[in-house]
C-alpha cells in the first residue's frame, strides 16, 4: 500500500515535470546507470527567500540623476540594449512621474516636493500576475521557489499578449535585433543577451541572488531600495515596511505587486 | 473537385495571376520582416498589437458571420438558404486562413509557433482562441466539401455530417467569443475591460459576414450561370440589418456606461477615439468616418424600399462593411493601447511594408475564396444549368 | 487517357532531380568530406574530462544543454554534480567556453561538417574571458 502510493507520487513528479523536459532527462539517465547519479543543486550561495518583494523610499531620490546609477548599474549588468528609435525602445528600469507611476493617486493637489520627485518603475513581479495567466507557452511563469516572474527566452513566440496584459507596462519586446542597441566594447560578457522577436523585463537579478549577492539596482541605491523575503516577518523588508506608510502602483487591480514606495 | 477550378475564362485566371503578384510581393516584405524583426512594423513597447492583430480580430468575424445562413437552413430548416450555405462555409475557411496567417506574421519567433500546442497553458485565452479557431476551419472544410460532393453526385450528404454541422453553431460563437476575451480579460486596459465586448463583436461579426456575403451573391449573379436567388439576398440584408442595429446600440450602451461613471480609465480611449487626447488625434476623423457609414447603412437597410432594391442593399452592406472595418480594424486594437497603462499617449500608425503584408494575407484569402468558389459555383450550375 | 507520354516525362525529370547528387559526385569524383577533428585547449586538456564523459559528451551535448537551461531558468538551479562528485556553474558561457574558448576550432568544425546552425551565440557569449569579435 504505502509503496504503491510511493510509486504513484513518483509518478506524478515526474509527470510534473513535463513534456518538454522529458526527452533531456532520458539522455543523462543511461549515463548515469545503476552507479552514482547526477545532480541538481541551488549552489552554496544562494539567497532564498519565499516571496522577494522590494521597497523603494522615494524621498531619497530628489533629482533624475540619483536614478542613473541604478537604471545604469540595471542595464549595463543585463546588457539592455539603448536605441534612438523611441518605437524600438527596451527599458527594464527606468524614471516616470507620479501621475504615471501612481495614475490612481494622483490627485490635483500634492505636496510639491513630491510631484517632482523621480520616480523608479520595474517590474512589479506581482504575486497574481496577469502577464503569466496571458502566457501561452508558460514563458513567462512564477516561479515556485521565490516569486519572481521570469521569462524564459528560449520558449517565448513573440506573441506580445503579455505586454498587453501587464498593467504597468514593464514588458519591453525586441523588435529589431538588440546587438544594434549596443556598444561593443561595453557588452557585459558573463551576461547573455536577447534575440530578435522576444520579450523581456526585469527579473529581480536571479542571476545575483544565485550567487549570494543582492540586485544590481538595490546595491546601487545605497540603501535607498530594500530587498527582501515579503513572507518573513523578520526580514529587512517587512521591517521597513511596519515602520513607513506605502503604496503600491494600481493596487485596486488585485495583482498584488511586490514592489512598494515610500512617498 | 478541385480539377473544376482548373477551368476558367480569361478574366478568372488574369484574376488569379494578379492575386499571385501581390501575394509575392506580400510575401518577399515579410521575407524583409523575418529578417529585420518586427521592427519595420509601427508598433512600439506601448502598442504592442497592431494592424496585423487588428485585421485579425475583424476576420474572426468575417468567419463567424457564416454562421448567420448555416443557422438558419440546418436549424430552422429554411430552405431557401440550401443554395448558399456553401457560400458562407467556404467565405468562412478562406477568412480563417488568414486568421491564422495574420497570427503568423505577428510573431516574434515564427518558427517557435507550435510551442502553444508543445506546452500547453490552461490559463491562456491564446490556447483557446488557437483551438477553436483550427477546429472551426476544420469543420468547415469537412462539411463545405462533403456536402458540395454529395450535391454535386446528387445524393444527399452523410449522416455523420449532421452532428458536425450543428456543432459548427457553437464554434462559429466560440471563435468570436473567445477572440474577444483575448482583450477582455485583461485588467488595467479600460477601454477592453467589458463584458459587452464579446457581445459587441459577435453583432458587428453578423453584419459584416452577411454584408460580404451580398456583395458576393450579387457578385455571382453577374458574372456567372448561377442565381443565388433573390429571396436569399433580401434575408441575408434583413440579417445585415437587424445585426448593425444592434452592434450600434451596444456601442451606445458602451458610450453611457463610459461616459456617466466618468471613470477616466474607461471614457480616456474612448475621448482618444473620438475627439483626441491631449493633441494626439490621428483617429479621430476615422472613427467619425466609421460611425457615419454605419448609421447611414442602418438607414438604407433597415428602410424597406432601399433594402428591397438590389443596388442601395449593395451600397449600404459596402458602407456597413467599410464602416465595421475601420471600428475593429482601425479603432479597437490602437483604441485599447492608448493611452498606455502609465497614461502616456503614443500613437500608432502601420508603416508602408506591415500593410504591404497585410495586403498579402488577404491576397491569399482572396486566392483560396476564388478557388472555392469557383468549385461550388460550378457544381451548382452543372446541377442547375 | 492518352497523357501516358507525359506521365513519363515527368517520371524521366523526377529521377532525374533526383539521382542528380550522386551522379554529380560520380562525374566529379568528389569524396566525402574528412571527419572534422576538433581542438582541445591547454586547458581543456588539463581537465581530461568534460562535465560528462567523452562519448556522452559528444552524441548528447545539447540535450545536456538544454537540460542545463531548463533546470537554471524555470528551476532556479544553478549548480551540476555530475557522477565523479564535481559540480560545475550550469553556465554555456561561463563554464563551457571557459575551458572551450577556441569556438572556431571546437564548436564549429564539427556543427559545420555536421550542417547544423545553433543559434546559441546570438546571445550568449562565445568568449566571457576575451573581447567581442
Amino acid at each position: 500500500m504505502k509503496s504503491s502510493r510511493r510509486r504513484f507520487m513518483k509518478l506524478a513528479g515526474i509527470a510534473a515535470l513535463g513534456l518538454g523536459a522529458q526527452p533531456a532527462i532520458k539522455a543523462i539517465a543511461p549515463a548515469a546507470g545503476n552507479g552514482p547519479q547526477t545532480q541538481f543543486s541551488q549552489g552554496p550561495n544562494v539567497l532564498t527567500a519565499r516571496q522577494w518583494a522590494m521597497v523603494i523610499d522615494t524621498r531619497r531620490f530628489k533629482t533624475t540623476e540619483d536614478l542613473e546609477p541604478m537604471i545604469e548599474a540595471c542595464h549595463k549588468l543585463h546588457n539592455v540594449p539603448h536605441f534612438e528609435e523611441k518605437n524600438h525602445e527596451i527599458k527594464w528600469i527606468w524614471e516616470t512621474h507620479f501621475h504615471n507611476a501612481f495614475p490612481d493617486s494622483a490627485n490635483r493637489f500634492i505636496s510639491e516636493e513630491a510631484e517632482h520627485r523621480p520616480y523608479l518603475v520595474l517590474c512589479n513581479h506581482c504575486q497574481n500576475p496577469p502577464c503569466v495567466r496571458a502566457c501561452p507557452t508558460k514563458a513567462t511563469f512564477k516561479r515556485d521557489s521565490d516569486g519572481v516572474v521570469m521569462m524564459d527566452m528560449h520558449r517565448c513566440i513573440g506573441c506580445r499578449f503579455c505586454m498587453a496584459a501587464c498593467p504597468y507596462g514593464s514588458r519591453s519586446f525586441n523588435f529589431v535585433e538588440p546587438l544594434k542597441g549596443l556598444v561593443e566594447k561595453e557588452i557585459n560578457l558573463k551576461y547573455p543577451r536577447r534575440m530578435k522577436g522576444v520579450v523581456e523585463k526585469c527579473t529581480f537579478c536571479v542571476e545575483r541572488l544565485a550567487e549570494g549577492q543582492m540586485p544590481a539596482c538595490v546595491e546601487a541605491s545605497g540603501g535607498a531600495i530594500v530587498f527582501g523575503d515579503l513572507e518573513d516577518p523578520e526580514s529587512e523588508v517587512r521591517q521597513v515596511l511596519r515602520e513607513n506608510f506605502t503604496i503600491r502602483r494600481k493596487q485596486s487591480l488585485g495583482t498584488e505587486p511586490c514592489v512598494y514606495y515610500i512617498v | 473537385m478541385l480539377e473544376l477550378a482548373l477551368k476558367g475564362s480569361k478574366s478568372y485566371w488574369t484574376w488569379v495571376v494578379a492575386l499571385l503578384g501581390v501575394i509575392g510581393v506580400g510575401f518577399l516584405l515579410y521575407l524583409g520582416q523575418l529578417q529585420i524583426g518586427l521592427g519595420i512594423t509601427g508598433m512600439s513597447r506601448d502598442v504592442s498589437w497592431g494592424f496585423y492583430i487588428a485585421n485579425f480580430t475583424y476576420l474572426v468575424g468575417v468567419a463567424a458571420g457564416g454562421v448567420m445562413v448555416v443557422l438558419p437552413y440546418y436549424l430552422h430548416d429554411y430552405k431557401a438558404y440550401g443554395k448558399v450555405t456553401i457560400l458562407g462555409e467556404f467565405l468562412a475557411i478562406a477568412a480563417l486562413i488568414m486568421c491564422l496567417l495574420f497570427i503568423i506574421v505577428d510573431l516574434g519567433q515564427p518558427m517557435r509557433g507550435l510551442n502553444v500546442l508543445l506546452y500547453p497553458t490552461t490559463n491562456s485565452v491564446l490556447f483557446y482562441d488557437a483551438l477553436v479557431l483550427n477546429g472551426y476551419l476544420l469543420i468547415n472544410l469537412v462539411v463545405g466539401w462533403n456536402v458540395l460532393e454529395a450535391e454535386r453526385n446528387g445524393v444527399h450528404y452523410q449522416k455523420w455530417l449532421k452532428p458536425i454541422i450543428y456543432l459548427s453553431i457553437p464554434f462559429a460563437v466560440s471563435i468570436h467569443t473567445v477572440t474577444a476575451f483575448l482583450y477582455s480579460g485583461l485588467p488595467g486596459r479600460g477601454f477592453w475591460l467589458t463584458a459587452i465586448l464579446a457581445p459587441r463583436f459577435l453583432s458587428s461579426a453578423f453584419a459584416a459576414g452577411p454584408a460580404l456575403l451580398v456583395l458576393l451573391c450579387l457578385f455571382i449573379r453577374k458574372t456567372t450561370k448561377f442565381d443565388p436567388g433573390k429571396e436569399q439576398i433580401q434575408s441575408l440584408g434583413l440579417t445585415v440589418a437587424y445585426a448593425i442595429c444592434i452592434n450600434v446600440f451596444f456601442f451606445l450602451c458602451e458610450i453611457f456606461v463610459a461616459f456617466y461613471s466618468q471613470i477616466p480609465e474607461h471614457m480616456d480611449h474612448i475621448k482618444y477615439l473620438f475627439v483626441g487626447l491631449h493633441g494626439h488625434n490621428a483617429l479621430v476623423p476615422f472613427m467619425w468616418t466609421s460611425m457615419g457609414l454605419m448609421v447611414i447603412g442602418i438607414i438604407l437597410t433597415v428602410n424597406p424600399i432601399t433594402r428591397k432594391n438590389e443596388t442601395t442593399l449593395a451600397v449600404a452592406c459596402a458602407l456597413i462593411i467599410a464602416g465595421t472595418w475601420i471600428d475593429k480594424g482601425l479603432g479597437m486594437i490602437s483604441g485599447g493601447f492608448v493611452p498606455n497603462p502609465l497614461h502616456e499617449v503614443n500613437e500608432y500608425a502601420p508603416t508602408l511594408p506591415e500593410i504591404g503584408i497585410t495586403v498579402g494575407v488577404y491576397a491569399i484569402g482572396a486566392l483560396v475564396l476564388t478557388i472555392l468558389y469557383k468549385m461550388a459555383v460550378s457544381v451548382k450550375e452543372e446541377v442547375h444549368g | 487517357m492518352n497523357d501516358k507520354k507525359w506521365i513519363v516525362l515527368g517520371l524521366l525529370i523526377f529521377m532525374a532531380l533526383f539521382l542528380s547528387p550522386f551522379l554529380y559526385n560520380v562525374v566529379t569524383g568528389a569524396k566525402a568530406a574528412p571527419m572534422p577533428e576538433v581542438v582541445l585547449t591547454e586547458k581543456a586538456k588539463a581537465a581530461k574530462q568534460c562535465v560528462m564523459p567523452t562519448e556522452f559528451m559528444r552524441t548528447e551535448h545539447m540535450q545536456l544543454l538544454d537540460e542545463w537551461r531548463l533546470k537554471v531558468v524555470r528551476s532556479g538551479l544553478r549548480d551540476f554534480t555530475n557522477t565523479e562528485g564535481k559540480t560545475f556553474n550550469m553556465s554555456l558561457s561561463n563554464t563551457c567556453m571557459d575551458c572551450h574558448s577556441n569556438k572556431a576550432d571546437f564548436c564549429d568544425r564539427c556543427h559545420n561538417y555536421a550542417s547544423v546552425k545553433p543559434y546559441c551565440w546570438d546571445c550568449h557569449i562565445d568568449n566571457p574571458q576575451g573581447e567581442t569579435k
